[in-house]
């Protein structure tokens, strides 16, 4: 950490929060994304989201960001710092970002009035004239004064603070370069008389790699490290980007990404690749998925592996497209008609989003079935700074026939239900693939024991898997468990850990593999429990639904589940444990 | 090509159809083998994809490797799998209702991507599996349980949309001549890009009127053209019975270039580290 004679008293705060507020155009996120880089830099960890209007272009926005040495993986109940380069509209965001008492607000008098997120908190608030200050520099922005002040108050020097810019504006010429600079180095002075007294512990050296991503680059990461090689494409928020990653880098690795025409064009081009022995994905959100259903029959009913990601938004129908929700379990779960059984799982965190999505593609290709990952807008779009994600052997190894002699079966019943797959090309093997019910050589049929036989091996092979103990995350001890999924397993650790402190010991459990259900092993993970605390992010309770559907729970069960656009924070899940007494 | 030498016979498996006696799809079937033996193709590197309906009960009826997906889907399950696999010939199956209707704008992007594949569509003016419902191509007046009356709906025109949409090859065939069926189709599997042929196949159950289509259908009366003006005009001012390749063009197909395989994945983190 670089010097800072301005602040008096440092306290080590476990983590730290900053929120930049700015209308269109005020570069907010550019502050805040700068902000994270020099931290990722200096070697903390953290998590930068950004929330705005739904406008495509400008509009208001704010850039949030969370600091730690340790993992961050949730976003806190209020903002240690928060800067407004200007308040127009902020008000917006009342509700989502949140100042308390002990926030330190920097606020340009020039600015529009105070939004009452501030007024109603009791907020120390510290006036600076950013504009005015930007003014007096040749090309000066206000957010270059903010982000000196934001550098400054964090305890970075101005070389620190700069690095990130310097980068980012190298081709835009010395006198962009310059302008940022001098703004910098001026709200690094305008900073020296604040006194912000809360400071991280230096991170301990450390030789490991470190990333900054997104959830859904490590999302797309995760798949061609499973083996992904084709991938078809159809835009929609908040899944693009994972598509947009995919497209030049498939490519890279032979792969190949093809615009589809629309969902249904999509999720069958993925069939069609797979069938031809490519391992594909497609990635899409709820609406998405609707459309996708039909075709994953198909693919569950011809044992085709594919994988399609859900980048979870708010539901139904067009909902929020800019905001996290986890809605769409019903429909991954039990939205084909059927009996089809299929795979569905949920990465934890954005660093997990590279393992799950990995593990999927192992298990779809494993299992010859459909494997669907729920993520979320949350954490596919936001960014992280992470421990590089360890290298795992799961790899796509698909049962394929090769030396066929004889009558070629498909769908031949086999002891664990998969049976070798021939690959078009492969002499001997020709068969038709085939949503119709089929025997065991894919000759549709509609008698009674071809019927059941095939519906038993497709069921079978899921259920006689062995998945290991990647199926969930299961951490700390006591009878009151805590049982979410996806992107809110982080603020459930944050959680027990909240209640550890006040003497309350309580367990997590999160499971990473929602389909097939593991009753044993959830089973065992609550072995001695006598509460659970069921927390997801719906309107309808879906999830604390699932649970009673597919598993034995203890007999005093509280649910805490709301639905988006508010993230639901470690400090709501701590007091719904503190008040359970 | 191989040099082994094939038959039609050896492009036909032992599932029996369900199609009716007297099905144009029958002589469909036939034509496939037929050309597919006079392009020496091993039966192992044919793929034929199909979606919903009597005519996509096809792969399963040939001894090559086949699809039968989803209801009016094909077109992009088949380019998923060609993208991916080049050295296979695809040849796309489908009807009037699972390709005009359902899949109806997978053909108007199919034509556009052009992508290396033939898509055969057997054309009966009906909805022949859910026995007897109107469906793009059925005359506006043609009484049906679902139509009383007629539709009065005027047909779609699929060599047009075809053409506009930049399909690459064009013909129409009659399921009743499998020889020059068979030699369009060989043609139109040679042709590079997207090939559409459509084959009017007489649904003699729930259209017995198209019985007499034997009589109506006649070769076209111009030589096949690579101009899309004149095909243009020819296929606007067609009488819905011209046979024979229409339009040839010349546009370069559809295929992603295949980047290196052997490539260490640790290259592609590095838009990640600090």
């Amino acid at each position: 950490m670089g010097s800072n004679q301005g602040i008096v008293a440092m306290a080590a705060s476990p983590s730290i929060s900053i929120a930049i507020i700015g209308s269109g155009g005020a570069g907010a996120l550019t502050t805040v994304d700068s902000l994270f880089e020099t931290a990722a830099a200096a070697g903390w960890q953290g998590l930068f989201t950004r929330t705005m209007g739904p406008q495509i272009r400008g509009g208001e926005a704010a850039g949030l960001l969370r600091l730690a040495v340790d993992p961050v993986e949730s976003l806190p109940d209020r903002f240690d710092l928060m800067i407004g380069i200007d308040w127009l509209n902020a008000a917006r965001f009342g509700a989502e970002i949140k100042a308390g008492h002990q926030t330190l607000v920097i606020s340009d008098p020039r600015g529009g009035d105070l939004p009452p997120m501030v007024t109603q908190s009791g907020a120390r608030v510290v006036e600076v004239p950013m504009k005015e200050m930007a003014k007096a520099i040749p090309d000066g922005r206000p957010n270059m004064i903010a982000l000196g002040i934001a550098g400054r108050l964090l305890g970075f020097t101005v070389e620190q603070t700069f690095a990130p810019i310097e980068k980012r504006l190298a081709d835009k010429g010395p006198a962009a370069i310059e302008a940022s600079l001098a703004g910098i180095r001026v709200g690094f002075g305008a900073a020296a008389g604040i006194d912000f007294d809360l400071q991280l512990p230096a991170p301990a050296p450390s030789t490991a790699r470190r990333w900054l991503l997104s959830g859904n680059e490590a999302t797309a990461l995760g798949a061609i490290r499973g083996g992904i090689r084709f991938a078809a494409a159809y835009p929609i928020t908040p899944a693009t980007e994972i598509l947009e990653w995919l497209a030049p880098n498939l490519t890279k690795v032979g792969g190949t990404l093809l615009q589809a025409e629309d969902e249904l064009a999509a999720i069958n081009m993925i069939i069609g690749a797979s069938y031809g022995g490519t391992p594909a994905l497609t990635a899409t959100s709820g609406p998405g998925l609707s459309l996708m259903i039909e075709a994953l029959g198909l693919a569950t009913s011809a044992e085709i592996p594919i994988v399609v990601i859900d980048v979870m938004r708010g539901g139904p129908s067009t909902g929020i497209p800019t905001k996290s929700e986890q809605g769409d379990l019903n429909v991954a779960i039990y939205g084909m008609h059927g009996d089809a059984p299929h795979l569905v799982l949920a990465p934890q965190s954005v660093g997990d989003c590279v393992f799950t999505t990995q593990w999927a593609t192992y298990l779809a290709e494993t299992l010859q079935a459909p494997a669907i990952v729920l993520s979320d807008q949350f954490m596919g779009q936001s960014r992280a700074a992470i421990e590089r994600p360890a290298d795992v052997a799961f790899i796509g190894a698909r049962a394929v026939a090769t030396e066929i002699s004889g009558t070629y079966k498909r769908h031949a019943i086999a002891a664990n239900g998969v049976s070798p797959m021939a690959i078009p090309g492969t002499r001997g093997g020709q068969y038709t693939a085939d949503g119709l019910t089929h025997s065991e050589r894919g000759t549709p049929t509609s008698g009674a024991a071809d019927h059941l036989a095939q519906l038993d091996k497709r069921r079978d092979k899921l259920d006689h898997f062995n998945f290991g103990d990647h199926w969930a995350s299961i951490e700390g001890t006591g009878d009151l468990a805590v049982i979410t999924w996806g992107s809110l397993t982080g603020a459930a650790r944050e959680a027990v850990t909240l209640a550890a402190a006040d003497g309350i010991k309580a367990r997590m459990i999160a499971p990473r593999l929602l389909a097939p259900v593991q009753p044993e092993r959830l089973a065992a993970a609550l072995d001695g429990t006598k509460r659970i605390l069921v927390v997801e992010q719906t309107h309808g309770a879906q999830f604390n639904k699932f649970l009673r559907a597919h598993y034995d729970l203890p007999a005093l069960v509280r649910v805490l589940s709301r639905p988006g656009p508010l993230p639901i924070t470690a400090g709501e899940i701590h007091r719904a444990i503190a008040d359970w007494r | 090509m191989s040099s082994v030498a094939y038959k039609q016979a050896d492009y036909k498996s032992d599932v029996k159809p369900i199609w009716c006696p007297g099905c144009g799809d029958y002589h469909v079937l036939m034509s496939f083998g037929r050309a597919f033996a006079q392009l020496g193709l091993p039966p192992e590197e044919v793929v034929v994809v199909s979606g919903i309906g009597c005519s996509s009960r096809i792969p399963a009826y040939t001894n090559c490797y086949g699809f039968h997906g989803v209801h009016g889907r094909s077109l992009a399950l088949a380019a998923g799998l060609k993208v991916t696999r080049p050295d296979l010939t695809v040849v796309v199956a489908s009807g009037d209702g699972d390709g005009y209707s359902i899949g109806g704008n997978h053909f108007l992007h199919a034509c556009r991507r052009n992508v290396d594949m033939t898509y055969v569509v057997m054309d009966n003016h009906i909805y022949g599996m859910t026995k007897g419902q109107p469906s793009p191509t059925t005359e506006p007046e043609f009484d049906t349980a679902l139509s009383p009356g007629g539709t009065k709906v005027r047909p779609f025109h699929p060599l047009v949309v075809a053409l506009a949409s930049g399909a690459n090859f064009i013909a129409r065939c009659f399921s009743g001549d499998p020889n020059q069926t068979a030699d369009v189709l060989a043609q139109a599997i040679k042709h590079p890009g997207f090939s559409f042929v459509e084959i009017l196949s007489p649904c003699v159950t729930f259209r017995p009127d198209e019985k007499a289509w034997k009589d109506q259908v006649h070769p076209a009366p111009v030589t096949e053209t690579s101009d899309q003006g004149k095909a243009a005009r020819r296929l606007m001012t067609d009488d819905g019975f011209n046979l024979g390749i229409l339009y040839r063009g010349n546009r370069t197909p559809y295929q992603p270039a295949a980047g290196a395989t052997n490539v260490d994945l640790s290259e592609l983190e590095k838009d990640f580290e600090l």
